[in-house]
């Protein structure tokens, strides 16, 4: 490592944190430390952002940085928190997998995605190219997040995180997207977030939990309704 | 405006523009009856009159092609105006002229859509009936195809809050997505290989035989589905009944005919080497669908759907004039070929007139009575005089009566057949003369079914008190019906003019002109055969006949007249409840061909003091047909419903295995 700048080495820390907080994201059961991770998550975006800016000199990598702080560190975490505050909702119930076995899945599927990136790192030109496996595998491991909790605001959270990963994976292969794209992607999860807040309210007021489980009830309804459709047909 | 309507195709394309801009100008109050129906619709009508002169001109004119810049990126569309497209566009023009006059006066406040968004499907399936005709690429015709397919989707589930008329729109998407489907693979195997969508690109495909029967079959299926041929006929009674009668006859009349467009084009147009197996496969299933339409058409008892299985009867003999163009075709026999082109344009033409004026007919009647069912009409001649007589017109050419005009295209179909066993192919020229066989039972059918519509309907005594208070058409509505009348006496009067008319049709599709030396009067339509035909001649000997009876009766009459109560036969204790029914009229056909149906009848006991009478009869075709494909749907549904959980969890492991599994293949 001695031949690698200070600032590319810099980066790479910043992507080692990235996978280090998704995992810990995965392992975190209370629904206040998983924003405040997603927070931090965002702020390691920033970080690696500026760096990068700094490092190629391109000017719309810092209008991301703004943004990045603007909507991931400093809106989102509130909006969340603001919400977990009115919902009192501080807690997740069990997951549904337990966590040692999430962490081996976890595990699985980081090696899946640096086995995978590795021929596209081959082939890439910039200087952060490695660090594809690592947004690859913190998209898979949001995944997986969002998969094993119950509660719809981790599932937001894991959503989030998700998005960070893919904006981490457009940075590191290509310098990061078109300002149109990234202003778009940004916009699409500023809507998404009010909108699944408005669906917790009523969610809650529904079933007076935000516990998922309730929503399969909806599913014995939607069978039997289309069950009835099916059998129609035939009397003429 | 000058320069936009410099040749017929281009006036074209502004008409239709026309259309879709009424429409959208339907939307600026929607709520009002006033603008949409005093308006736009008559506005409507005087474009499809415009569009009917210039289709006529276009007729003479040489083909014209054009590239517009409208369209995707890299697939702009193409159109072009042939004499073939001109004379259905022609067609298009002078019967939703008529159907606009007539819708103007006939809807109403009420449920349903209001009539501002009716006024934009209505016109918005008018222009794209018409983009159909025009279309020279795969690509605009599909997009134009399926325009008309939804627009009139929601013209059919106007009165979309009765759930039997939800269900009706949906068997009708069903089949017409189903069709273009089909339409659409056929256009996909008939590019043969240059991934060129335009129709000249067709043209120019050469297709080995199996691809190109596979084209074949496929159109033959898309385009059967949308005219109503068995089996997939089974959405036309199910969707005129449902949707409004302007609708229905524009459904019926128009719609049905840019599927025998279609046929046509891919047929005689598109495809080149052509198999000689292939016009049997139309001619056969044409023919089923013309005894089986006609058949059931006999025991209906809803007006509505009873014109339906008519059309279904109508269809499957242009579609089994088509086959029969095809196999003398492929015989090298043009002349013959033609004959049965002439007898299949001249029945679309005839058809068109005829089923929308019967169409809006019932509408008048259904308007003013609020009854469909035949059971609960009659009489109305006295309370409707002008429906009533306007209808008869349209009951009696359907029925293929002489001196009107249903007569003349079924006569030159059965001519063409008659002359089938000089096919040069052992078996087939034996076949073939049968077919005259089934046609005559067919028309005979249709006719026995015209008896029955108008008999059961106008004539007699009404069967309800509440039918005392119908009135007639208002005036619009009137208009509507004297213009397709009148359209049906032209074609019945002037059959050689307009057979020399569409000479150009024939050198297009590759026959060869016919009815060449024959005086004006005279239809003789086989050149060196002795048969002809004159329906002036006809009309005016029975003209004669009837002033010399009416005169023989004044003179020999002897004018000692007597009171009493009509159609009793002095008996006297007769209701109007004891007139022949729809059910009665229809009851030696539903014995003499009781194979076809399935019915459900309940009998009344002999004690039964309060008897009840109940028959349903049901197409077979669902239990043999429809039914197990559902069930095995249904079943193959049921095995993989287990995915469904219900369980956000679970679909978010669905779509990371399926992301996995994708990341892994690139791997």
């Amino acid at each position: 490592m001695a031949g690698v700048p200070i600032d590319l080495q810099l980066l790479n820390l910043c992507a080692a944190l990235l996978l280090l907080l998704s995992f810990a994201m995965l392992a975190q059961r209370r629904i206040v430390n998983l924003v405040n991770l997603l927070a931090l998550q965002g702020a390691l975006l920033l970080c690696a952002t500026l760096l990068l800016a700094w490092r190629t000199g391109q000017a719309h990598l810092y209008v991301s940085a703004l943004l990045t702080l603007a909507l991931k560190v400093l809106f989102l975490p509130w909006l969340l928190h603001r919400l977990i505050r009115r919902l009192q909702v501080y807690w997740d119930s069990e997951p549904l997998l337990n966590i040692p076995v999430t962490m081996l899945a976890g595990l699985a599927v980081v090696v899946f995605a640096f086995g995978l990136a590795q021929p596209i790192s081959a082939l890439g030109s910039t200087a952060t190219r490695n660090s594809i496996g690592i947004a690859l595998a913190v998209v898979l491991l949001s995944f997986i997040t969002m998969i094993t909790r119950r509660k719809a605001m981790s599932q937001v959270v894991g959503f989030l995180s998700m998005e960070n990963g893919l904006f981490f994976g457009a940075m590191s292969a290509t310098y990061g997207m078109p300002m149109v794209v990234e202003f778009g992607v940004a916009l699409d999860v500023l809507v998404a977030v009010l909108v699944l807040g408005v669906f917790f309210f009523q969610i809650r007021e529904q079933f007076d939990s935000l516990d998922l489980q309730h929503l399969e009830k909806l599913r014995e309804e939607a069978a039997a309704a289309g069950g009835g459709g099916n059998t129609s047909g035939g009397d003429n | 405006m000058i320069p936009l309507i410099h040749s017929p195709l281009s006036a074209c394309l502004t008409l239709l523009a026309a259309w879709g801009l009424l429409g959208l100008a339907g939307l600026l109050r929607p709520r009002s009856l006033r603008l949409a129906g005093r308006t736009l619709f008559p506005l409507g009508a005087l474009c499809g009159v415009a569009l009917a002169l210039v289709a006529l001109l276009a007729l003479f004119s040489p083909v014209e092609q054009r590239t517009l810049l409208l369209g995707l990126p890299d697939l702009p569309m193409h159109m072009r105006l042939d004499p073939l497209a001109s004379v259905f566009l022609f067609l298009l023009g002078i019967v939703s002229a008529g159907i606009s006059v007539f819708a103007a006066g006939y809807f109403r406040r009420g449920p349903g859509t209001p009539p501002g968004l009716l006024c934009l499907q209505y016109h918005l399936f008018l222009a794209s009936m018409g983009l159909v005709l025009l279309a020279d690429d795969a690509y605009t015709f599909m997009v134009a195809w399926e325009v008309m397919a939804l627009s009139s989707y929601f013209l059919v589930t106007t009165q979309h809050a009765l759930a039997e008329i939800r269900r009706a729109g949906f068997i009708y998407l069903l089949i017409a997505h189903l069709g273009a489907t089909c339409v659409l693979l056929s256009f996909g195997v008939m590019q043969g290989g240059s991934w060129q969508f335009t129709f000249d690109a067709m043209r120019a495909a050469h297709l080995t035989a199996p691809w190109a029967s596979a084209a074949f079959l496929l159109a033959l299926a898309g385009f059967g589905a949308k005219a109503g041929l068995a089996p997939l006929h089974v959405w036309l009674p199910e969707a005129h009944p449902a949707a409004p009668s302007p609708v229905s006859a524009l459904m019926s009349g128009v719609m049905l005919k840019t599927a025998v467009y279609g046929m046509l084009r891919v047929s005689f147009d598109l495809l080149g080497h052509p198999q000689w197996w292939w016009g049997l496969v139309p001619l056969a299933l044409g023919l089923f669908t013309a005894l089986f339409g006609a058949v059931f058409a006999a025991v209906q008892t809803d007006m509505k759907r009873l014109l339906a299985w008519s059309s279904i009867e109508n269809l499957g003999i242009i579609f089994g004039a088509l086959g029969l163009a095809l196999v003398f075709r492929e015989s090298g026999m043009l002349a013959l070929a033609s004959l049965a082109l002439i007898a299949l344009l001249y029945h679309s033409l005839n058809h068109a007139c005829i089923k929308s004026l019967l169409f809006l007919g019932t509408g008048a009647v259904l308007h003013s009575t609020g009854e469909r069912s035949l059971g609960r009409l009659g009489g109305l001649i006295h309370r409707m005089p002008w429906v009533a007589w306007l209808t008869l017109i349209g009951a009696l050419a359907l029925s293929g009566l002489p001196p009107l005009n249903g007569f003349i295209s079924e006569w030159l179909l059965l001519q063409a057949f008659l002359f089938a066993h000089e096919v040069p192919r052992p078996f087939v020229n034996m076949l073939l003369p049968l077919g005259a066989a089934l046609l005559a039972l067919a028309a005979a059918l249709a006719a026995y079914v015209m008896v029955k519509f108008f008999g059961v309907t106008f004539l007699g005594q009404p069967r309800e008190a509440a039918l005392a208070r119908a009135r007639d058409a208002g005036i619009l509505e009137r208009i509507g019906l004297v213009w397709l009348a009148l359209a049906c006496l032209a074609l019945a009067l002037l059959p050689t003019q307009i057979i020399t008319a569409l000479r150009p049709v024939l050198m297009e599709l590759g026959g060869v002109a016919v009815s060449g030396t024959s005086p004006w009067w005279l239809l003789a339509p086989v050149p060196g055969r002795q048969v002809s035909y004159a329906p002036l001649v006809f009309l005016l000997v029975i003209v004669m006949t009837v002033l010399v009876t009416a005169l023989a009766m004044r003179l020999f009459y002897h004018h000692r007249t007597r009171l009493a109560r009509a159609w009793d036969c002095g008996f006297g204790a007769l209701t109007a409840r004891m007139q022949d029914t729809a059910e009665g009229f229809g009851q030696p056909i539903r014995h003499i061909f009781s194979s076809f149906f399935m019915m459900t009848r309940e009998l009344p006991s002999p004690f039964d003091r309060s008897p009840h009478y109940r028959v349903v009869v049901h197409d077979r075709i669902w239990q043999t047909l429809y039914l197990p494909l559902t069930s095995v749907v249904q079943r193959a549904t049921d095995s993989v419903a287990w995915l469904q959980r219900g369980r956000i969890a679970a679909y978010l492991l669905y779509s990371f295995v399926t992301l996995v599994v994708l990341l892994a293949l690139m791997l």
